[in-house]
């Protein structure tokens, strides 16, 4: 139940705005966004059916979540965003076909360089925690965007706490 | 009166420099007290076409001439439609009186001749109230594709007998074309005349590319790109860019923020080895490398002093990013800026004397420029974000990128003087960023 609760509220967060390529499940996502009545229904017919497949990429980008937000300027993982890592974690251990990339990004408040080395920061930041909680460090690679590749394109906070972010991609390789 | 324009120009200068006036008159001081400087009048009369069909290249070469002149913000040009008479011919003698009358400074005139695809352009400059010759005539020929770099080459000799300062304008800018929406732009590597003309593209879309920089003589190219997936260092040379090479780095998952050194023989950068960015040199023939900062801190944006012996670059080591510089061999680097809010990006003048910055305060972000050791800093801009400064080879002019806020938000380049004066736009066909202004070209 609090799976779904998450997933639903995590869903809604992320249909705000439309989505980049790193979001696998975009059409989903803006559709539920729109405040429909009818968002729960969209939930069980189409995206939380894969979802609810404890194996599938989209149970681990949805119902676990791929990503998670930091305050500004910082690369410190927040309680919300260890407690996402976690499940992160533990479903890397049990799918263990699968490679993560983890991607960092910052909003656009800052220079370019710095926002491609804050990246980085917060990529390890989300590497290092998954290791530490049993995914082997060879499994799990960084790439750090800086400010290139913003979620959301509103230049206010609203926008920026979404873009201020590590998102977990992951994708079919040799097992370790 | 020879004097007059040589130290109303000398007193231009002056206070460009911020440097105690020495022979300032009157009405100078004048200027300086007041915080406004008069631009200098200068008539140019549409070069004379001297071979039948040369008309519209002369015309647009005159028209290149005086945009360069004016758009320095330093002079001013009187529009023909004051003239009282125009020159009989190129070298006929030069009625001053009536050039006097309508306070022409400087008079440019000229003549061109298109033979096939050969184009000659020559030129005279006066000082009118002196009535006399400022330097010799000159003449420049080259191909009709290249009628621009003429007309640049012109102005920039004007320039430089009318200020004593080296040119600019026949120099070119590598930077980064934009398009599509903020969250899925396309980047390219392009060049560009000064001005933005002539705009070429070096690279395709299929990657992100970041931040080119001009290796010294303005034949390589250095640029982030994201083609493997993972941001690296690619050289590419100018005359066949699709033959770009990857820069040999020490380990780590991502390598960025490059420049080339003096020589052009080695890189300096960043590279980010477990999640920690600090500052490396490579040196491009043997691939050896050399790690010029260890802290746990983000240290980017490195820049060579035009010497080579020393490097400025931003570190977050103190809690927020301010501006350092240390030997070019490493070692314990000393911070240079102390106001209050972020500084990054620096790149040293090419004079030596300036550092040009970004400075984050209060939510805006400015381009400024301090002393080497921090003191007498100037803040040029201010906008919703400037960034990524470059310098004119003269040290006189700075180039920035400029991004609009919010969803609709697009980057474009800019650029002002040293004083924080004539802040204008450079147009180009799409956006921009990411600006690095190349080498006077020979």
């Amino acid at each position: 139940m609090t799976h779904l609760f998450k997933a639903a509220s995590l869903i809604a967060l992320l249909g705000v705005t439309a989505c980049t390529n790193a979001d696998r499940f975009d059409d989903q996502n803006a559709a539920l966004g729109d405040g429909n009545p009818a968002v729960g229904n969209g939930i069980d017919q189409t995206s939380l059916g894969g979802a609810n497949d404890p194996t599938s990429p989209a149970f681990f980008s949805q119902t676990i979540g791929d990503r998670v937000l930091f305050e500004v300027d910082q690369s410190t993982l927040t309680a919300a965003g260890q407690d996402t890592l976690r499940g992160q974690a533990g479903w890397l251990q049990t799918n263990s076909d699968y490679l993560a990339v983890i991607e960092g990004h910052a909003d656009e408040q800052g220079t370019r360089e710095y926002n491609l080395a804050l990246g980085a920061r917060r990529a390890n930041a989300v590497r290092e925690f998954l290791i530490a909680n049993g995914v082997s460090a060879n499994r799990i690679r960084t790439v750090s965007y800086g400010k290139e590749r913003p979620l959301a394109v509103c230049s206010d906070e609203s926008c920026y706490a979404q873009n201020r972010r590590a998102v977990t991609i992951i994708s079919i390789g040799a097992s370790s | 009166m020879m004097t007059r324009l040589l130290s109303l120009v000398a007193a231009l200068f002056v206070m460009v420099a911020a440097v105690p006036p020495a022979q300032a008159q009157e009405p100078l001081q004048l200027t300086l007290r007041d915080g406004v400087i008069e631009a200098l009048p200068f008539a140019l009369p549409t070069f004379q076409a001297e071979v039948a069909g040369s008309e519209q290249m002369a015309a647009d070469i005159s028209r290149v001439v005086a945009e360069d002149l004016t758009g320095t913000g330093l002079f001013r040009q009187i529009p023909s439609s004051a003239f009282i008479s125009t020159p009989a011919g190129f070298g006929a003698p030069v009625a001053f009186a009536d050039w006097r009358a309508i306070n022409a400074q400087a008079l440019v005139t000229g003549a061109v001749a298109v033979n096939g695809d050969q184009v000659t352009v020559k030129f005279r400059l006066y000082d009118v109230f002196s009535g006399a010759e400022m330097g010799e005539g000159l003449q420049f020929a080259g191909t009709t594709q290249g009628w621009r770099r003429m007309a640049h080459k012109v102005a920039d000799v004007v320039y430089s007998r009318i200020t004593g300062e080296a040119g600019y304008f026949d120099s070119r800018v590598v930077f980064i074309a934009e398009t599509g929406p903020k969250d899925d732009r396309a980047k390219r590597v392009a060049i560009m005349d000064y001005d933005g003309a002539n705009v070429q593209f070096l690279t395709d879309t299929s990657a992100i590319v970041l931040a080119p920089r001009f290796s010294p003589d303005g034949q390589r190219i250095l640029y982030t790109s994201f083609g493997s997936g993972f941001p690296r260092i690619n050289v590419l040379n100018v005359d066949n860019p699709s033959g770009q090479q990857q820069l040999q780095t020490a380990p780590g998952e991502m390598a960025f923020s490059p420049r080339f050194s003096r020589d052009g023989r080695q890189v300096i950068y960043s590279l980010a080895n477990g999640g920690n960015t600090d500052i490396y040199r490579s040196d491009l023939t043997t691939g050896q490398f050399t790690r010029l900062t260890n802290t746990p801190a983000i240290e980017t944006a490195p820049s060579f002093s035009p010497d080579g012996s020393r490097i400025v670059f931003e570190s977050d080591r103190s809690g927020t990013q301010q501006l350092y510089i240390m030997d070019a061999n490493g070692g314990e680097p000393q911070r240079i800026s102390f106001g209050s809010g972020r500084y990054g990006t620096p790149v040293w003048s090419p004079r030596g004397d300036l550092i040009a910055f970004t400075k984050q305060e209060a939510g805006r972000f400015h381009i400024g420029v301090m002393r080497t050791d921090g003191s007498e800093e100037r803040l040029l801009t201010s906008s919703f974000l400037d960034e990524g400064p470059t310098w004119a080879p003269n040290g006189r002019v700075i180039m920035f990128a400029r991004e609009t806020q919010g969803a609709d938000g697009t980057s474009s380049l800019f650029s002002v003087d040293i004083t924080g004066r004539n802040l204008r736009r450079v147009t180009t066909p799409q956006g921009g960023s990411d600006p690095s202004w190349g080498p006077l070209q020979p």
